[in-house]
């Protein structure tokens, strides 16, 4: 296996909330390939928009990094200076928000705005700039002509495809998307997916796709991560993750979600909620939830393991203790009496 | 609740019937006329516009479709939050234009909205057991009943521990928490019809499945006829076993979920059935039948108005509106279909 583009090591990022503090995440640990999609998983809370985030460095101001290591091409962006991080930031690594509304200036032409970008960072002169912005409108499917226009004229889609456009505009190796397609209508989110793939092969580049819907992971995404109350529970590729899952969390997502091409029986709930992550329990987090928790589960730390797959490709990770009972506890949790507290 | 005296239009027996939408309406004025009319187009947004459909008594029907089709207005039309444009509403066989006074307050007993947005859908500054008793004491329900009646609701909901979370406040509670009061809120004067908003579109993937196996439970057990509000066909296929299919505040097809998931006859439901991914890697990854996005809805097509996005659009489609054509258990309303 090369070299991963992106290695993320016992990431920690805590924000200061009244006098105590929020560890949003907390000894996260996954890979990115070079030329891939990662789709990074889990439910409000989980920590996987603050890891987003934290890979950018672009942080909210009461944010802590509170340790860990995160390898960009072999440097670690954590120790780089703020000047060499802002190089990084959109030349290497680029970020689509998940409305980008937010990332367009409602005032400015986007022509201004791309071009802006084109000269200020990517130092192309005028007329290469407009020809690049013409080139990078074709590449996301939008009319050049359409380069005049305003962001509130575009569709909410078509906003969409602006902001990649945008990202794509200095020929990043890694674009992490936040829930890029999560506000748009299925035809749409349809479209932006096949489009950010498409892109993704054509280019070679590398994209983290943060989301909380594993059917978008599992439609576009090579690799999955899976996130509960601020940790890793499971990570590797995305179709030995969902067809035979080794952590219970994982177990249980897939068994809470609405499949349209299966006959499928009762969608099962997960009880209860996560923890708080100011004061997260002991051992393992999902234990208070889990069917399958023994007393040693709220003793034991956490901790990423390879699971044993014969024939079946490597890096497949999951923190569960009982790994080793898997294919029993597989069979159990598609039960919906398991599930039932 | 609103008596079944009034007879039925057509003189027909409609017993069965909870709901019949004949030819509604509803459209909205946005801007200025004269701006409008300057820039080339209406300043009149046809929310819903012709839209008929009966309910029978126990049905649970989904009303899908995307943003902007329609979908939330006509919810709101079936219960007589906003007035129709035009064509008619009849509830239990009376028309909603004409229930005021007395009548007026057992059909708000009769039918109800479960809202979207748990968050939002309860006062933050009462306790749940005044949220829950608000309606009871709106209804007249002497004290001494309230608090049965809000034990009861809370049990139909399952919500754990209901002793405890009576005296909290909403922002004390999680969202499926929260969701679980509203729905008893909405069904604790016993309502027969009750609209659904989106309940789950707010919550995380691993509640949302308890909230909608409380719906479907609760329907079942009390005979409600239900409308589900989604943009979502996975979710409607679970909690309905009919689906009405809205383009443009037009219905394109309504018929029984499994039919429309399996075998889509509407052009557009095709589309929606290809572009819901599903939760495992082997899925189809079949090219979209259409392209682009849904037109202004100030300035619709002519004739069919899917045309413009349709892979099988032909001369007819843009000159005459496709009429229902009723093909075995379903409807659909397209040219295609018309032999």
């Amino acid at each position: 296996m090369t070299a991963p583009l992106l290695s993320i090591r016992d990431l920690s990022v805590s924000y200061v909330v009244g006098n105590g503090m929020v560890h949003a995440v907390d000894g996260a640990t996954f890979d990115v390939p070079a030329a891939g999609i990662v789709g990074l998983v889990g439910e409000s809370g989980c920590g996987k928009s603050t890891i987003a985030r934290a890979l950018t460095r672009v942080v909210p101001k009461n944010a802590r990094f509170a340790g860990g290591e995160i390898f960009f091409d072999g440097t670690d962006l954590l120790k780089l200076s703020e000047g060499e991080m802002n190089r990084l930031r959109w030349g290497d690594i680029a970020f689509i928000p998940q409305s980008a509304m937010n990332s367009l200036d409602p005032v400015y032409r986007i022509e201004t705005q791309l071009g802006e970008v084109l000269r200020q960072r990517g130092g192309l002169s005028k007329a290469e700039a407009r020809e690049k912005s013409e080139a990078l409108f074709e590449l996301v499917g939008i009319e050049p002509r359409r380069l005049r226009d305003f962001p509130h004229q575009f569709s909410g889609g078509m906003r969409q495809r602006v902001a990649i456009a945008l990202a794509l505009a200095l020929d990043p190796k890694l674009i992490i998307a936040d829930e890029p397609v999560t506000a748009l209508d299925v035809i749409v989110q349809r479209q932006i997916l096949d489009q950010l793939q498409a892109l993704q092969q054509r280019l070679g580049i590398s994209v983290i796709l943060v989301t909380h819907d594993i059917s978008v992971v599992a439609y576009v995404c090579d690799r999955i991560v899976v996130m509960y109350a601020g940790q890793v529970v499971e990570s590797g590729d995305t179709r030995t993750v969902l067809t035979a899952p080794y952590h219970p969390y994982t177990m249980g997502l897939y068994n809470a979600f609405p499949d349209l091409q299966s006959s499928q029986g009762i969608l099962t709930p997960i009880e209860g909620s996560p923890p708080d992550l100011s004061a997260p329990p002991s051992g393992c987090r999902f234990a208070p939830r889990c069917p399958f928790v023994e007393p040693e589960c709220r003793a034991t730390e956490m901790v990423l393991h390879e699971v044993e797959i014969v024939d079946g490709p490597a890096g497949h990770v999951s923190a569960c203790r009982r790994n080793g009972d898997a294919e029993m506890l597989r069979a159990k949790a598609s039960e919906v009496a398991t599930w039932s507290a | 609740m609103v008596g079944v005296t009034a007879p039925a239009i057509d003189g027909q027996d409609h017993r069965d019937e909870v709901v019949r939408a004949e030819g509604v309406a509803k459209h909205y004025q946005v801007g200025s006329n004269l701006i409008a009319t300057l820039r080339g187009r209406s300043a009149l947004v046809k929310a819903v516009d012709g839209v008929s459909f009966t309910l029978k008594r126990g049905e649970s029907v989904g009303l899908l479709g995307e943003s902007g089709c329609g979908k939330t207005t006509m919810g709101r039309l079936l219960l007589k939050l906003v007035p129709p444009t035009s064509g008619s509403i009849l509830f239990e066989g009376r028309d909603t234009a004409t229930i005021d006074g007395a009548d007026l307050r057992a059909f708000r007993r009769s039918a109800q909205l479960i809202f979207q947005n748990p968050f939002e859908a309860l006062n933050p500054r009462l306790t749940i057991r005044q949220s829950l008793a608000e309606p009871l004491e709106n209804a007249g329900v002497p004290r001494a009943e309230r608090l049965g009646l809000i034990e009861e609701a809370l049990e139909l909901v399952r919500s754990p521990s209901p002793a405890e979370i009576l005296e909290r406040y909403p922002h004390q509670m999680s969202g499926g928490q929260l969701q679980r009061i509203v729905m008893a809120r909405a069904l604790i004067l016993q309502p027969t019809f009750v609209v659904a908003d989106e309940p789950v579109s707010m919550l995380d993937v691993s509640v949302r499945a308890g909230i909608l196996n409380v719906f479907r439970d609760v329907r079942e057990r009390l005979g409600l006829t239900a409308i589900y509000i989604s943009h979502d066909l996975a979710l409607v296929r679970y909690v309905c076993e009919r689906t009405i299919v809205m383009y443009l505040g037009r219905v394109v097809e309504d018929g029984p979920t499994e039919e429309v998931v399996h075998e889509p006859l509407h052009p557009y439901s095709k589309a929606l059935v290809t572009a819901v991914p599903v939760p495992h890697p082997d899925q189809s990854h079949e090219a979209l039948p259409i392209h682009g996005g849904a037109p202004d809805a100030r300035n619709p097509p002519s004739g069919c108005r899917f045309r413009d996005r349709c892979p099988h659009a032909f001369e007819r489609c843009a000159v005459e509106e496709p009429k229902p054509i009723q093909q075995g258990n379903r409807t659909v309303y397209c040219h295609l279909f018309d032999s």
